[in-house]
């Protein structure tokens, strides 16, 4: 499983850095950063025992903009979208 | 007055041809009739030319085309040209608009489209080209937001389903939609008639074809220009008329690129030869600074207009361009606490790179990481209350004012 955030429809809320405090801080505008352990630009997976939280957190946000991706690493490079190429 | 041979243009008409009331049999004289290859017969063709997306990411096209075969019902031309300093997209609707329209028909067949829009800022003159066509899938000619964020491909595809020209997370092909960039389609519809060894003669092994290079700053003819992909920053320029007055470097990539240091002005207009030098083909825009400007104050004007450009849907983006903007300001007015400024604005592009849903972000920010290194003298100057004799002056590129 990796975390996911969708910038857009992310709005700051924060309660997701106060349910997984272990990967999840926020910048100064309030903002989720993924923690090293667990940013999908790492496409890391999240530990076993951290997967509870995660999941805690995911369903807490209020903007539902915070999921948990059971797909492989992320062709998309971290989601984003390009000019057309 | 003789050109040497690869300056040729591909894409670029005679002026005199293309005010022409027949436009479409003077293109039909120059270029001749539209074949109708196989599916197979023109990604192979294209592979085998090695063409690459001329909308800044330089994406092979091939590749995007075979993924996409047989699933999309969209194809669209995108001359949206969100790039504030670009002029290349435009240009090329004005000169030669039905190779826009030929290549978005080859797509079109090829991948057995129903739907083909051209989207443009501006549709003025050109719905008149497609009387006369005889696609098969009829052009859609759509007027889009002359914004940075509209030309994204998320962005596009969501206002062509009636939505607004907001980037989104979502993948195009989601929609069932493939958009590439007008020029792409254009060199596609050349490629389609004379073959992918005519294609190669000229230009990059890299970056095989021409490129249309919009040159601006401190050249005599500023404009769109033609060249082989491959040639030397420098000598793009030249070809806009070359310098009207020392020039310290260039900026290549548009605003959403990054400065070239000085030394690397020779440097070859290529995806892979840009980054090496630190810098990036981008859409490639070429704007020489002046020697008597100074390059941190016109990066602040550029980073205050980008921000302006946030559709402020991204929290890191809507704050973080913005507060950026304010310390460069700061640091290129030489202020008493320009260092906290530095400080502030080093962490914070950190913070920006990779936290949006478009390019913007990363574009601006490449743009300020670059001024930091490439004016690193001058920075050092300003920190400790010596700015730039041209740190007071007003912005010197396009649109910044608007």
């Amino acid at each position: 499983m990796r975390l996911r955030v969708d910038p857009v429809a992310c709005a700051g809320h924060g309660l997701c850095a106060d349910l997984l405090p272990e990967g999840i801080t926020l910048d100064e505008w309030g903002y989720p950063l993924l923690d090293p352990l667990l940013d999908p630009l790492l496409d890391a997976e999240i530990p076993a025992d951290l997967l509870p939280h995660a999941r805690a957190a995911v369903a807490a946000c209020p903007a539902l903009a915070l999921r948990l991706d059971p797909t492989g690493p992320d062709d998309r490079r971290h989601g984003r979208n390009r000019r057309s190429r | 007055m003789t050109a040497p041979p690869a300056a040729t243009p591909r894409l670029l008409a005679e002026p005199a041809a293309t005010h022409r009331r027949d436009a479409l049999a003077a293109h039909l004289e120059r270029h001749g009739p539209l074949p109708s290859p196989s599916p197979h017969a023109l990604v192979a063709a294209v592979e085998a030319a090695g063409l690459r997306g001329r909308g800044g990411a330089g994406f092979p096209t091939a590749t995007k085309l075979r993924s996409v075969r047989g699933r999309r019902r969209t194809v669209v031309a995108n001359g949206a040209e969100g790039e504030p300093a670009s002029l290349k997209d435009a240009a090329l609707l004005a000169c030669s608009p039905h190779l826009v329209l030929d290549g978005l028909a080859l797509v079109a067949d090829a991948l057995g489209a129903t739907d083909a829009v051209l989207a443009v800022p501006d549709a003025t003159g050109l719905r008149r080209h497609l009387a006369g066509r005889t696609d098969r899938v009829p052009v859609r000619v759509v007027e889009v937001p002359d914004r940075y964020v509209a030309s994204q491909e998320t962005a596009l595809v969501r206002f062509l389903g009636g939505g607004p020209a907001l980037p989104t997370p979502t993948r195009p092909s989601a929609a069932g939609t493939l958009v590439d960039n007008v020029e792409t389609l254009a060199h596609l519809a050349l490629i389609a008639r004379n073959g992918p060894d005519w294609f190669r003669s000229v230009g990059h092994p890299e970056l095989p074809g021409t490129l249309l290079v919009t040159a601006g700053g401190a050249v005599a003819a500023p404009g769109v220009v033609e060249v082989p992909a491959g040639t030397a920053v420098r000598a793009a320029l030249d070809l806009a008329g070359g310098p009207t007055e020392p020039v310290q470097t260039v900026l290549s990539g548009g605003y959403g690129g990054a400065w070239l240091p000085a030394a690397a002005v020779d440097t070859p207009l290529d995806h892979a030869a840009l980054r090496a030098a630190g810098s990036t083909l981008g859409v490639p825009v070429l704007l020489a600074l002046p020697a008597r400007a100074c390059g941190l104050t016109q990066t602040a004007y550029l980073l205050q207009f980008l921000a302006g450009q946030s559709a402020g849907q991204c929290g890191p983006c809507r704050f973080g361009l913005r507060d950026v903007a304010t310390d460069l300001a700061l640091i290129a007015a030489a202020a008493p606490d320009a260092h906290l400024a530095h400080d502030r604005v080093r962490r914070r592009l950190g913070l920006v790179t990779g936290r949006g849903v478009c390019a913007l972000p990363d574009g601006a920010a490449r743009l300020a990481h670059s001024a930091l290194r490439v004016f690193g003298d001058d920075l050092h100057h300003h920190l400790t209350g010596r700015p730039c004799r041209g740190a007071a002056a007003a912005p010197l590129f396009p649109g910044v004012w608007r």
